[in-house]
């Protein structure tokens, strides 16, 4: 693959980077990037792939851009509420860049549909905001040995872990979802939109890395940071032997799908 | 004692205690949703009341961030 000269030139800031370069970005051209979750993670990590020229970029999202979604879902106007968000989003980004081929999945993610999702790709990221889907991420990126972001965000706070095949998983961290009722309400707690900005852009700086193969990836490490008081803080994790999908005895095998409280149905992908 | 609690050198006025002990001292909301990272290694819910900790251990308590559910 060759580098046309108008690529040459929009891609320079890259180029310019010695671990980037001409070669790091031929292989963005090349490589498929799925995103689940065009909200408050995806959109901010949607518009920086499509920026750096990642030549196919999946997204997955069944819901409508909602008036209350615009305070961070940076991709969305105002405009597009009532829109597919996955419509919504391909459009800014294919104006945004011409090079990048963008794939819609107008659904939600489920045990059914999620390995024929993930399969044609070489890294996902989880924008998704629920416990339910996270999990099911986890666990069919495990199982079909993809490397994958996990991110999670709420009010000031962010914690995000990049998963590759052999390093800990989710799981390794939380064993499994919070249980049914343990948590008091399904109402949104409130995000401030900048948190969602930095973390989805640290989950697309990730995919960029682990496609250019350079640095090094926040496997086995949960990164977190709270912004109230601007504070990041690692945390070093390992594989955890008892964890039930890639431990040494695992005990899910194959995809399961923890309950979804009725009340947070609607509100899937908002993250 | 002095532990190393996420990642921060704390005194905890504690002779001896449990990891469940501990999340009760720091006044840990929900402590079963708490994931406990134990000098490395991942506790299971029933080790909270059973695991000893001392001095010089470290200890960071990771809780789920999903987004809108966890309220
Ligand atoms: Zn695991």
């Amino acid at each position: 693959m060759n580098l046309t000269e108008e690529q040459i030139e929009r891609y320079s800031r890259h180029i310019l980077l010695k671990d980037v370069g001409g070669a790091g970005q031929e292989k963005l051209l090349q490589a498929k990037v799925l995103i689940i979750g065009t909200g408050g993670l995806g959109a901010p990590a949607a518009l920086y792939l499509a920026a750096a020229g990642v030549g196919t970029i999946g997204l997955v999202d069944g819901d409508t851009v909602d008036l209350s979604n615009l305070q961070r879902q940076v991709i969305h106007f105002t405009a597009d509420v009532n829109r597919l968000k996955v419509e919504s989003a391909r459009e800014k980004m294919e104006a945004l860049n011409p090079d990048v081929r963008v794939v819609t999945y107008p659904e939600r993610v489920n045990k059914d549909n999620i390995a024929a999702i993930i399969r044609d790709y070489d890294f996902i990221i989880d924008g998704t905001d629920n416990f339910p889907a996270k999990f099911l991420i986890n666990d069919a990126c495990v199982l079909s040995g993809k490397p994958f972001s996990h991110g999670g965000i709420l009010r000031f706070d962010g914690q995000t872990m990049t998963y590759v095949p052999g390093s800990a998983c989710y799981r390794c961290v939380f064993n499994a979802p919070p249980p049914k009722g343990a948590v008091p309400t399904c109402s949104e707690a409130g995000i401030l939109g900048a948190v969602a900005g930095m973390l989805g852009t640290v989950q697309a700086a990730e995919a960029l890395r682990y496609i250019i193969g350079k640095g090094r990836l926040l496997t086995n490490r949960l990164l977190i940071f709270n912004a109230l008081d601007m504070e990041y803080r690692q945390v070093n994790i390992r594989r955890n032997p008892e964890c039930p999908i890639c431990g040494e005895h695992p005990t899910i095998t194959e995809l399961v799908e923890a309950e979804q409280p009725i009340c947070d149905l609607r509100s899937r992908y908002h993250a | 004692m002095k532990l190393v609690i996420n990642g921060q050198e704390e005194t905890v006025e504690l002779q001896e205690a449990t990891v469940a002990e501990l999340l009760r001292y720091k006044k840990v909301e929900m402590p079963e949703m708490v994931s406990v990272e134990y000098n490395g290694r991942f506790l299971r819910q029933a080790e909270h009341e059973t695991v000893r900790v001392k001095d010089g251990d470290r200890i960071e308590f990771l809780y789920f961030m999903g987004g809108g559910m966890a309220g």
